[in-house]
């Protein structure tokens, strides 16, 4: 019988400090066992709970693509025990890691459809692997126009500036970068809070858009009506949701909104379904 | 239906001869007269004279503390931070007299663990390991409101063997064939007269007459969920509990746990423990936020998960088996019959 509670072990490859003060780093991990890679088998909008035997589990959204091979990254959010640990962690250290777990993105759904991604603050790691997984060769004809609207607090808090850059450079893929609020004179994106830089650049939909939205709660609730007036059923606006977890599976029970458990059966779920359940999250 | 019969004075010799294929659990009085399910040392003899144990026998394959991995954090060892899978014990074991109401239980709890995508294994390993040697119901407790939840007192329903207490002798209804082979082990082999149906029938029947309480639940099913979420009962209901968790451990179908790591001198072990959605601590996040902050909410996530989001996910009844305890051990007095009669109104 398969543990689906046996981690897989992992060494970290790579650390890259990602937001200037320091609370945000990404870490590549390569797997101690070449096949276990393969399990591991996942889409973009999964999650995966990181092991450090002797603190505990932490679920977190896959930042890497399922395009990119040879590693797994996350970025990881310096806040509790878990995390605390694993920022002190170097180069060589070994973990484990649990899955993929939940649902990802709906993405033969969204199959010929033109994709809005909103993100907000380090809510950015899903849709970064979604970002890379649309801009593949292999991939960006199945799908419609790419928008993207993208905020942080300053310009040093955002994630993966470079990659950012990057497709800004790009026509097949639509930015909007914005700050809440910057000193920097030679700033050359947006500034101001995502909704409303969501109002002014994104595409109206004619039932033809999915949004993906994933931010801190406050970005969504006024994210949200932005959306409607833009024309978005709540069946075409997307979240993934977070609760607290522990076995990631489904079985231990915490992480319930009504009926649906937000690791199982979520953590992607559409604003229509989110509307059915208590809002326990 | 195949009854066979086993006289009391062949009893305790043929629970014996068992034991060279099976451990034996079963219900014992503890200290302040509580009750509870272990394993039956040799010689010793389930006490049948308890109808609800206090802590139910869940933990048979679901112990309040079990390890999951062990591991060691010292970075000289090649197999630092790599988890390791401990030899558990899954040899067959008997669990002699365990109540319908308990055995329906497992059936209930078995959708949790054992489902189409994952497995948990301890727990599924540990359930295959056991035989159910059921006791029915004779007398049953006063808060006994299992035959409202198909559950009743001669249920056979996640049963091996089904046996019933005729005085000087059990009548033993023989459900499966791991039952039948418990029965051969242990040497019982005497079929029973021809009029045991009957009197196994009667019996029942007198059995189900004694239990007076009920409840009622279809309509919580055609009700939407969100309409009693929000029903103002909730507050009165909720007002008297301590949140002391005692329902949700005493109960044979409450499943939640949690894992945790124990470390010392750098060897550890991960552990999964008995959790319950009571507590602050079940639901809170790192930042803080807690989406179930206020005791009102616990208690109606108790609730409706038991009463109302089980039966709407499965569609196979609620996720209680009318065995009393949580009325029976509640400090403050919440009854799930009343709260499921205010639901289901």
């Amino acid at each position: 019988m398969i543990n689906p509670y046996l981690p897989f072990p992992i060494r970290i490859e790579d650390i890259i400090v990602e937001s200037e003060d320091r609370s945000l780093k990404t870490f590549k991990f390569v797997f101690l066992n070449p096949e276990d890679e393969e399990k591991f088998s996942y889409k973009a909008g999964q999650f995966a709970e990181i092991s450090i035997p002797g603190q505990g589990e932490i679920p977190i959204g896959i930042a890497s693509s399922p395009v990119e091979k040879g590693f797994i990254a996350f970025t990881v959010n310096r806040a509790g025990k878990v995390t605390s640990h694993l920022h002190n962690m170097k180069v060589g250290d070994v973990l484990g890691v649990r899955g993929p777990l939940g649902n990802p993105y709906p993405w033969d759904t969204m199959k010929g459809k033109n994709l809005l991604f909103i993100g907000g603050g380090f809510a950015f790691t899903t849709l970064r692997s979604s970002v890379v997984y649309l801009l593949h060769p292999d991939n960006r004809d199945k799908y419609g126009t790419i928008d993207v609207v993208y905020g942080s607090r300053s310009p040093g808090m955002l994630l993966y500036l470079d990659e950012l850059q990057k497709w800004e450079a790009r026509d097949d893929i639509n930015m909007h970068i914005t700050v809440d609020g910057t000193d920097d004179p030679n700033w050359k994106y947006n500034v101001g809070f995502v909704p409303p830089i969501a109002e002014e650049k994104a595409p109206k939909s004619a039932g033809d858009t999915y949004a993906i939205v994933c931010g801190p709660p406050i970005m969504i609730k006024f994210t949200l009506p932005v959306l409607e007036k833009l024309g978005y059923d709540h069946d075409h606006i997307i979240l993934s949701l977070e609760n607290r977890m522990k076995c990631g599976i489904g079985m231990c029970g915490r992480c319930g909104i009504g009926e649906q458990l937000v690791c199982k059966d979520g953590p992607v779920f559409t604003l229509a379904e989110v509307n059915n359940t208590p809002k326990e999250f | 239906m195949r009854i066979l019969q086993i006289r009391k004075t062949d009893w305790a010799a043929g629970l014996e001869k068992s034991r060279k294929d099976h451990s034996l659990i079963g219900p014992v009085r503890e200290r302040n007269n509580t009750s509870k399910f272990r394993e039956l040392e040799v010689g010793e003899e389930p006490d049948f004279s308890i109808t609800t144990t206090t802590m139910s026998p869940k933990s048979v394959v679901f112990p309040q503390s079990e390890v999951m991995f062990t591991y060691t954090t010292d970075k000289a060892s090649p197999e630092c931070n790599i988890m390791k899978v401990p030899k558990n014990d899954y040899s067959p074991r008997a669990i002699i007299g365990i109540r319908p109401f308990d055995a329906a239980a497992m059936n209930i709890v078995k959708k949790n663990f054992d489902t189409p995508d994952y497995r948990d294994p301890y727990w599924c390993d540990a359930y295959e390991a056991c035989t159910f040697i059921g006791l029915a119901v004779t007398n049953p407790d006063s808060c006994d409101f299992s035959t409202s939840t198909n559950s009743g007192p001669f249920s056979t329903a996640g049963l091996d063997v089904l046996l019933v207490d005729t005085g000087d002798s059990f009548l033993a209804e023989v459900v499966t064939e791991k039952g039948a082979s418990w029965m051969r082990s242990a040497g019982f082999d005497t079929k029973a007269d021809h009029d045991a149906e009957e009197t196994i029938a009667t019996m029942r029947k007198e059995a189900e007459k004694k239990i007076t309480s009920t409840v009622e639940f279809d309509n919580i099913d055609k009700k939407e969920t969100l309409d009693l979420y929000n029903e103002n009962f909730w507050e009165s209901i909720s007002f008297p509990c301590l949140n002391c968790g005692t329902c949700t451990y005493v109960c044979p179908t409450c499943w939640c746990f949690d894992i945790q790591d124990e470390t010392a001198h750098k060897k550890g072990r991960r552990m999964k423990n008995w959790d319950s959605c009571m507590f602050p601590n079940f639901t809170i996040h790192t930042t803080g936020h807690n989406p179930r902050n206020t005791k009102l909410m616990r208690v109606r996530q108790r609730f409706m998960h038991k009463l109302k989001y089980h039966q709407s996910k499965y569609n196979q009844g609620i996720m209680c088996v009318g065995c009393g305890r949580c009325v029976t051990s509640c400090p403050v007095n919440i009854d799930i019959r009343e709260v499921c009669k205010q639901m289901n109104s």
